[in-house]
C-alpha cells in the first residue's frame, strides 16, 4: 500500500444521544480507490460526514495528508481538497446546471482553470454540456448523479468521497458511473467510495472496508476480501 | 350597456393614486425584500427589520444634521452602517440562539426590536423631528400626474437597487452561493461555502435594504422611534403575501400593498389597514403559499 492520503483512526460519533460510529478506522492510499461497504444504517454516510467536517467526532482522529483535520469546518476541508458527492445527489434543483457546476468550483479562487475543469466534466458526461441552461431539477436521475459528480470535480479534489453513486440507477448508467470513477482515479484523484453494490465496488477498489453497526470489522485488499466467506454470504449473494 | 361605473371610481385620480401607491409600495418592497432575504439565508423570520431600519435612519439623521454631510454621502454611509449592524446582529445574537423551536428566534428578534426602540429613544429622544429633504425642486409632470422629486428619487433608488441585486444573485459567485445556501445548506457546505459568512451577509444586506426604506420614508412622514411601526407591518405582510421565500414575490407584494394603501387611503382613510389586511387574508386563503411562493407540501 502506498502513502496514505487519508487516515481515519478509531472514530466515534453521535447524533444527539444516538451513537452512530463506535470505532471506525481506515486508510486510503494516495492515488487509490478504497471502498467502504456495509448494510443500511451501518454508518457509512456518517463516516463520510465526519471526514467532510459536517459532523464532529466525539473521539478518534482524521488525518489528511499527514495533518489532523478533525474539527475543521467543511469549507476549509473543501479548500484543502476533500470533496464529497453526498448521498441522494443533493444537487441544487432550482439552479441551472451551469450554476451548479460553478458552485462546485466556488472554493477554488484561482479562477483561470475553471474552463479546464469544466472541459473535463463535459468529456466525462457530454450530456451535461448540452443542458447547461436547464434547471438542474428537471434532469433525470442519472443526469443528476452525473451533475453531482461533475460539480465535485470542479473543485479539483485530491480526495473524492462518493456516497452510493449507483443508487437507484439503471444498470447501464451504473456502468457508466463506474467507468468514470476509474477515469477519475487514472487522472490522479484518490477516491473513497461508499457502496451497497459490493460486486462493482470490489471490482474497482484496491482496498475495501466492511462496516457493521458503527465498527469496521474487516479491511483488506479487495481481491482478498472477495474470497472471504462472510463477504460472499452477506454482500455477494453466494 | 351592462356595466354602470359607480361615481366613486370615476372620480378617483387613478394615475396619481397609482404613482403615489407605487412609490409607497417601492418602500414596502425594499423592506420586504430584506425580510425575505434574511429568511431565505438564515431561516429566521425577523421582527426587528423595522427597528433596525429606524435606528439606521437616526444614524443618517445624525450624519445629515450634526456632520452636515451631503445626502448621497450620508445615504451610502448609512447603508454601510446598516450592513455591518445587521451582520453583527447575526454574529453576536442570531448565530447563538437555538432554532430548535420556531419561537426562539421570534422572541429574540421581537426583543431586539424593543431594545432598539429603547436605545433610539434614549440616544435621540422621543420627540417627533423632521428629516431633511433629500431632494428639493419643482415636481415632474406626466400629463395630469404629478411626480414629486422625492417620489422620483424613490423610483430611481428602488430600480437601481433591484437591478443590482438581480445581477448579484444571477451572476456573481457569492450571489449564487447565497441561493445555494437557501436551497440546501448541507450541499452548499460541501461546495466550500461558509454558512456563517453567508448568514452574516444575508442579515447585513437585508438590514441595509430596510435602512433605505427608512431614509426615504422619513422625509415623507417624520422621524421618531416609532416611525417604522406601520411600514414594517406592511412590509411584513408584503413578504408573506409574496410567498415569504420569493424575492420577486416580496416586490410584487410590496407594490400591491402600496397601491391598495394609496387608493383606499384616498377614498376611505379610516379603512386603510382594514382593507389591506382583509386582502392579505384573502390571498393567503386562496393561495396558501402566497402569490409567488411555492406551496410547501410536508415531506413524510
Ligand atoms: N441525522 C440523524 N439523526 C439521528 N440518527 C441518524 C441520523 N443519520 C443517521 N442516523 C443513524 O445513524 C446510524 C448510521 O447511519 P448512516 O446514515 O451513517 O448509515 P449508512 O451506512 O449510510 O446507511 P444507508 O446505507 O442506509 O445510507 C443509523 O442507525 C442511523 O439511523
Ligand atoms: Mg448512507
Amino acid at each position: 500500500m502506498g502513502r496514505p492520503l487519508l487516515t481515519v483512526n478509531e472514530l466515534e460519533a453521535y447524533y444527539g444521544r444516538v451513537c452512530a460510529l463506535h470505532s471506525v478506522s481506515l486508510e486510503v492510499a494516495e492515488g487509490s480507490v478504497a471502498a467502504l461497504l456495509g448494510a443500511n444504517g451501518a454508518g457509512k454516510t456518517t463516516t463520510l460526514r465526519v471526514i467532510s467536517g459536517l459532523l464532529r467526532p466525539t473521539r478518534g482522529s482524521v488525518e489528511f495528508d499527514g495533518k489532523r483535520i478533525d474539527g475543521s469546518n467543511p469549507d476549509r476541508l473543501v479548500r484543502a481538497g476533500i470533496v464529497q458527492v453526498p448521498e441522494g445527489r443533493q444537487i441544487f434543483a432550482d439552479l441551472t446546471v451551469r450554476e451548479n457546476l460553478m458552485l462546485g468550483g466556488y472554493a477554488r479562487r484561482d479562477g483561470g482553470s475553471a474552463r479546464q475543469e469544466s472541459q473535463r466534466v463535459f468529456d466525462y458526461f457530454p450530456r451535461l454540456g448540452e443542458r447547461l441552461q436547464q434547471r438542474a431539477g428537471t434532469l433525470s436521475g442519472g443526469e443528476q448523479q452525473m451533475l453531482a459528480i461533475g460539480r465535485a470535480l470542479m473543485a479539483r479534489p485530491r480526495l473524492l468521497l462518493l456516497d452510493e453513486p449507483s443508487l437507484g440507477l439503471a444498470p447501464l448508467l451504473v456502468k457508466e458511473i463506474f467507468r468514470v470513477i476509474g477515469d477519475i482515479r487514472a487522472a490522479g484523484t484518490t477516491v473513497l467510495l461508499v457502496e451497497q453494490n459490493a460486486h462493482m465496488a470490489l471490482r474497482i477498489a484496491d482496498h475495501a472496508y466492511l462496516l457493521e453497526t458503527g465498527r469496521v470489522i474487516l479491511g483488506d485488499r479487495s481481491a482478498a476480501l472477495r474470497q472471504r466467506e462472510e463477504v460472499q454470504r452477506a454482500y455477494l449473494g453466494h | 350597456m351592462l356595466s354602470v361605473t359607480p361615481d366613486i371610481l370615476t372620480d378617483l385620480p387613478w394615475g396619481q393614486l397609482l404613482v403615489n401607491g407605487l412609490a409607497l409600495g417601492s418602500l414596502y418592497a425594499l423592506t420586504a425584500f430584506g425580510i425575505v432575504l434574511i429568511f431565505k439565508t438564515t431561516r429566521v423570520i425577523t421582527f426587528a427589520q423595522g427597528e433596525t431600519a429606524m435606528f439606521s435612519t437616526f444614524v443618517a439623521f445624525t450624519l445629515l444634521t450634526a456632520f452636515q454631510l451631503p445626502f448621497a454621502v450620508a445615504f451610502v454611509l448609512t447603508m454601510l452602517f446598516a450592513g455591518v449592524f445587521g451582520a453583527l446582529i447575526e454574529r453576536v445574537v442570531i448565530r447563538r440562539i437555538s432554532t430548535t423551536t420556531v419561537l426562539n428566534p421570534v422572541i429574540v428578534t421581537v426583543g431586539l426590536s424593543l431594545i432598539l426602540l429603547g436605545a433610539a429613544g434614549w440616544i435621540w429622544g422621543y420627540e417627533i423631528r423632521t428629516f431633511p429633504d433629500p431632494v428639493v425642486g419643482p415636481p415632474f409632470h406626466l400629463g395630469t400626474v404629478v411626480v414629486s422629486q422625492l417620489n422620483a428619487l424613490i423610483f430611481l433608488v428602488t430600480l437601481v437597487l433591484m437591478t443590482v441585486l438581480f445581477a448579484f444573485f444571477r451572476f456573481s459567485p457569492t450571489g449564487i452561493a447565497m441561493r445555494a445556501v437557501a436551497e440546501n445548506r448541507m450541499a452548499a457546505q460541501l461546495m466550500g461555502v461558509s454558512i456563517g459568512r453567508m448568514n452574516a451577509l444575508g442579515w447585513g444586506m437585508g438590514t441595509a435594504m430596510g435602512a433605505v426604506t427608512g431614509m426615504l420614508i422619513a422625509p415623507i412622514n417624520y422621524l421618531d422611534p416609532s416611525m417604522m411601526g406601520d411600514v414594517a407591518l406592511k412590509a411584513f405582510a408584503a413578504a408573506v403575501v409574496g410567498g415569504l421565500t420569493s424575492l420577486p414575490g416580496a416586490v410584487v407584494g410590496g407594490l400591491l400593498l402600496g397601491i391598495v394603501d394609496s387608493v383606499v387611503g384616498f377614498e376611505v382613510p379610516e379603512l386603510r389597514n382594514t382593507i389591506a389586511f382583509a386582502l392579505i387574508v384573502l390571498v393567503l386563503v386562496v393561495r396558501p403559499g402566497g402569490l409567488l411562493g411555492r406551496h410547501e407540501t410536508k415531506k413524510v
